[in-house]
């Protein structure tokens, strides 16, 4: 299908804004959600639950560690926290409670990590999670998503709530354009085609989602027919999908906001040695922390463009035809 | 077992649990006595007359909960915990070894009658928070106890609690710090002093009670208190002796973490006999 006339990919929400209001209507619906931050629900956006329901919102102060671990002591006894924070400190101050309080007795814990990636932008790169994927992915029976836009946020949060078990799920602080329509359906674990192609399949997920649209419209000007796939469940990923783009494409290109050696793409990568072995390229960061800057001065800077993604597909497709 | 008010029978069943903990850990040979020693009283008196709990229904909702956030001494706990039936009692032996449900350190996995898996120090506390937060929305009387280890209280985690659990007057959170003087590395006081201890506590606002934790009348007394004390939580404070009970294993930091040989564990059952 061409491209093009599916995808406005106009500017929506952040999904951290999406976040907050899904925490709402979830709040609505279900009483056992109860909610925990550590002085950022201004900028997580649990302030607008925080509002509506007080006597289920959780103040921590700056100390995520001991917040993550309450949210373990409220789900073990019935309730379904959401703790919070920016994605750098709710997974790295908070990792060792993730494992032993959440993880190991798998407990039904929900933490959210906002502000992911270089894309938080002028902060700087002690506020960017680069490592995110990596970090909740070595938490063994965490499921981790990693939603694209605020549809997807919106769908995926009230997933989350409903699925009985640890998960992580990573927002971003910049607007994010709108890949799906409204009623867009999605199952925690189930990738999302987002256009067909046999030449070469773009797998990403989070922002990089929009941006392999958009080089897979380059790539279609081309002459070059690139699947796309939002892999918006990092963990466990859609094996059926990856080896299906594999067997079907024989060229994959993974795009991510994180570290390229540790994200979705080595994830990706060993589905597909495990199933249909592919010629594979990789968009990510590539050993290094970023810098102060806007977000699109970033991305553009850190090569997390469509641009690239469209360059990694034709060195991808020029190993493949060699 | 019955639960029992009376200070001789609670002091009896003490030293039922001390043999029952040097029996488990010298076929296990390793494990951690002289914490299990010192905190028996403190986990009897709760087990045995304090906590609101129902073998027959051991995830009753309002039930009282208890961690064991200084895990490694999970040996007595599981010892007590067997008395009621919340797990086999002719399988304590087992302790340690491959496919026991008696882990190194406590596994809700294995026994799901636990409250939480524990073993990596200072985290019990935030957990307790959790459910005494849940309790208070619930409108459910269960209270929340934690039983902390005098070193586990360097961990940084352990304060990040006690400020949350004070700022939010959280009276249904006791903790109990079993003060027994000596960690891995040797006297507490040595590695990384606590004084003063009561006064730390009082300044993250909570209630302070300190008591002599093998004396089971004081503990009730305490735990009491701890219940009728309102808009604050309580500390216990409970001043303990590493090893209690077998001569040479008090106050011997060797018997922190350390299986007694087979001839020890004889003579230390026949102190205890």
């Amino acid at each position: 299908m061409p491209v093009k006339a599916k995808y406005e990919l106009k500017l929506g929400a952040a999904t951290r804004e999406a976040f907050g209001r899904a925490l709402v209507e979830l709040g609505e619906t279900n009483r056992d959600v109860v909610v925990l931050d550590a002085d950022l629900s201004k900028s997580t956006y649990t302030a607008e639950f925080s509002k509506k329901f007080p006597e289920r919102f959780f103040q921590c102060g700056i100390a995520e560690a001991n917040m993550v671990a309450i949210g373990s002591g409220l789900a073990s006894s019935g309730k379904i926290p959401f703790v919070s924070s920016f994605s750098a400190f709710v997974l790295n101050k908070g990792f060792e409670q993730l494992r032993v309080t959440a993880a190991f007795p798998n407990v039904n814990l929900k933490a959210v990590g906002t502000h992911s990636g270089i894309s938080i932008g002028e902060d700087g790169p002690s506020q960017m999670s680069i490592e995110d994927i990596s970090l909740a992915c070595s938490l063994a029976g965490f499921v981790v998503l990693c939603p694209a836009d605020e549809i997807s946020m919106k769908a995926l949060v009230k997933a989350a709530a409903a699925y009985r078990g640890p998960v992580f799920i990573r927002a971003g602080r910049a607007k994010a354009p709108v890949v799906y329509p409204a009623d867009q359906q999605f199952s925690i674990g189930k990738a999302i085609e987002l256009a067909e192609g046999t030449d070469v399949t773009l797998i990403a997920t989070g922002l990089l989602v929009a941006e392999s649209i958009r080089a897979a419209e380059i790539l279609d000007g081309e002459g070059i027919a690139a699947r796309v796939i939002d892999m918006h469940t990092i963990k466990p990923i859609d094996r059926d999908a990856v080896a299906k783009a594999a067997r079907e494409t024989g060229a994959i290109v993974v795009a991510e906001e994180h570290l390229i050696d540790s994200g979705l793409g080595v994830r990706v990568a060993q589905v597909a040695a495990e199933s249909h072995p592919a010629v594979m390229e990789f968009v990510g960061i590539h050993n290094t922390y970023a810098e102060s800057g806007g977000p699109d001065e970033l991305l553009d800077k850190y090569g997390l463009r469509a641009k690239n993604v469209a360059d990694a597909a034709r060195r991808a497709l020029q190993r493949k035809r060699s | 077992m019955p639960k029992t008010s009376i200070p001789a029978e609670l002091a009896a069943i003490a030293k039922q649990m001390r043999r029952e903990v040097i029996e488990m850990i010298t076929q296990a040979k390793s494990g951690h006595p002289g914490g299990s020693l010192s905190a028996t009283e403190i986990i009897v008196t709760l087990f045995f007359d304090v906590m609101r709990h129902d073998p027959s229904d051991p995830k009753w909702k309002d039930r009282d909960r208890f961690i064991l956030s200084k895990g490694h001494c999970c040996p007595v706990l599981y010892a007590v915990m067997a008395e009621f039936g919340y797990c086999p009692k002719d399988q304590l032996n087992t302790l340690r070894k491959l496919g026991s449900v008696y882990q190194g350190h406590p596994d809700v996995r294995f026994i799901p009658a636990l409250e939480a898996s524990t073993g990596s120090l200072g985290e019990g506390l935030s957990l307790g928070i959790g459910m005494a937060l849940a309790a208070r929305l619930d409108k459910s009387p269960t209270r929340a106890y934690v039983l902390l280890g005098d070193g586990e209280i360097q961990e940084g985690q352990i304060w990040e609690a006690a400020m949350f659990a004070g700022n939010n007057g959280l009276d249904n959170l006791c903790a109990i710090v079993d003060y027994n003087q000596i960690q891995l590395d040797g006297f507490v006081k040595d590695i990384m002093p606590l004084e003063p201890l009561e006064d730390k506590w009082r300044a993250f606002g909570w209630h302070v009670i300190g008591v002599k934790g093998h004396d089971i009348e004081s503990l009730q007394k305490a735990f009491a208190e701890a219940a009728a004390t309102k808009d604050k939580p309580t500390v216990i404070i409970a001043h303990t002796i590493k090893g209690k009970g077998v001569s040479f294993m008090e106050n011997n930091p060797k018997f922190h973490g350390m299986a007694p040989t087979r001839e020890e564990a004889d003579k230390a059952l026949q102190e205890l006999a």
